[in-house]
């Protein structure tokens, strides 16, 4: 692994989505469905990061009682959904996961 | 027309102030990034520099994750532009509000616009009229980020050192509570639903591709199924 190449690519990779779009269109539009594409996309990439982790343990599928992540990932998800408050979210999240681990 | 030293220093204190339940979140994160960052085989300076260079924690998150896989550079790379991708979306909102700007100011704006900024910054906004007053507001809130992002990392890096196996504790779940805490929000309507389970399914079932790539696959995926969710059920408002 040659960091300063991983670091090169990774900020790179960064400012493309940053600096360019914020320049150029403080002084022209975005096409409408390029918008709408945008809308899903944090969302989606969310989502397809946390899945694997949270539901698969070395590639199989892990349901089960003694899975404390998807336990306290049900119990985050009603949290937030309640409360909309992401702090609160995280930390009875992150409770219910140690919790829920000490205990099964 | 320019701003006196004041009332740059009071928009500039103002956007740091109106950022502080976020460094407070961003703390645990910071931590935790800095100790995988360790464990992934990833230098102590290198770690620190990717919250200095990159500063785009769930991309961080990612990359270390994909480091201790023994990922190409390359991946990486693509996988970071994937994940932050989202910030194309925080300019294209910023930026109408900051006409008129150079490019010296909108550049280093740009570098340092997070989730945490965009957020502060699309209610701060609302309070101030001129883009010359925005651009102080928001960078008060970028560098508070920044900073608080460059000291939780480093002390993450000194954890990492003194604690063995920070992999075993299970910490990389607060990145899935955080994930799961701005996500829910998100969920709107219908076409956000579908998209999250179009993607979340997408992932699981490539989660055997080469280089992670299911995590691109489930990107694209879930986009379009956002869009053609939308054709099926029209919102009735803009989102």
């Amino acid at each position: 692994m040659n960091e300063f190449w991983l670091l090169f690519g990774m900020a790179v990779a960064t400012m493309a989505t940053r600096i360019p779009v914020l320049i150029t269109l403080s002084r022209r539009e975005l096409p409408t469905s390029v918008r709408r594409a945008l809308h899903y996309v944090p969302p989606a990439v969310l989502a397809a990061i946390i899945a694997p982790i949270v539901l698969l343990d070395e590639g199989k599928p892990y349901v089960a009682l003694d899975n404390a992540m998807l336990a306290a990932s049900l119990i985050a998800i009603f949290v937030s959904w309640r409360t909309k408050n992401l702090l609160l979210t995280i930390v009875l999240g992150m409770a219910a996961f140690l919790v829920w681990r000490a205990l099964f | 027309m320019p701003l006196s030293p004041s009332d740059r220093k009071q928009h500039f204190l103002a956007g740091a102030r109106d950022t502080f339940p976020l460094l407070v979140g961003a703390w645990p994160f910071g931590l935790i990034y800095g100790a995988l960052g360790i464990a992934s085989g990833l230098s102590p300076l290198a770690t620190a520099a990717m919250s200095a260079v990159v500063f785009a924690g769930s991309a961080q998150f990612i990359a270390v994750s994909l480091v201790a896989a023994g990922t190409p550079v390359l991946v990486i790379a693509l996988t970071t532009f994937v994940v932050n991708a989202r910030h194309i979306l925080y300019a294209a909102t910023l930026a109408p509000q900051l006409k008129g700007l150079s490019t010296r100011w909108l550049a280093p704006l740009g570098f340092w616009l997070t989730d945490e900024s965009f957020v502060v910054a699309a209610k701060g906004f609302e309070e101030r009229a001129t883009p010359h007053e925005r651009k102080w507001y928001l960078l008060g809130s970028e560098l508070a980020m920044f900073l608080n992002w460059q000291i939780a990392t480093w002390v993450g890096i000194a954890a990492g050192q003194a604690i063995p196996d920070p992999a075993s504790w299970g910490l990389e779940f607060a990145l899935v509570v955080t994930f799961l805490g701005m996500l829910v929000p998100m969920l709107k309507g219908r076409p956000e639903l579908i998209s999250v389970l179009v993607a979340a399914t997408t992932a699981l079932l490539a989660i055997n591709l080469p280089h992670r790539s299911g995590l691109l696959l489930a990107a694209v995926l879930g986009i379009l199924a956002g869009l053609l969710a939308e054709k099926a059920w029209p919102r009735k408002e803009p989102a």
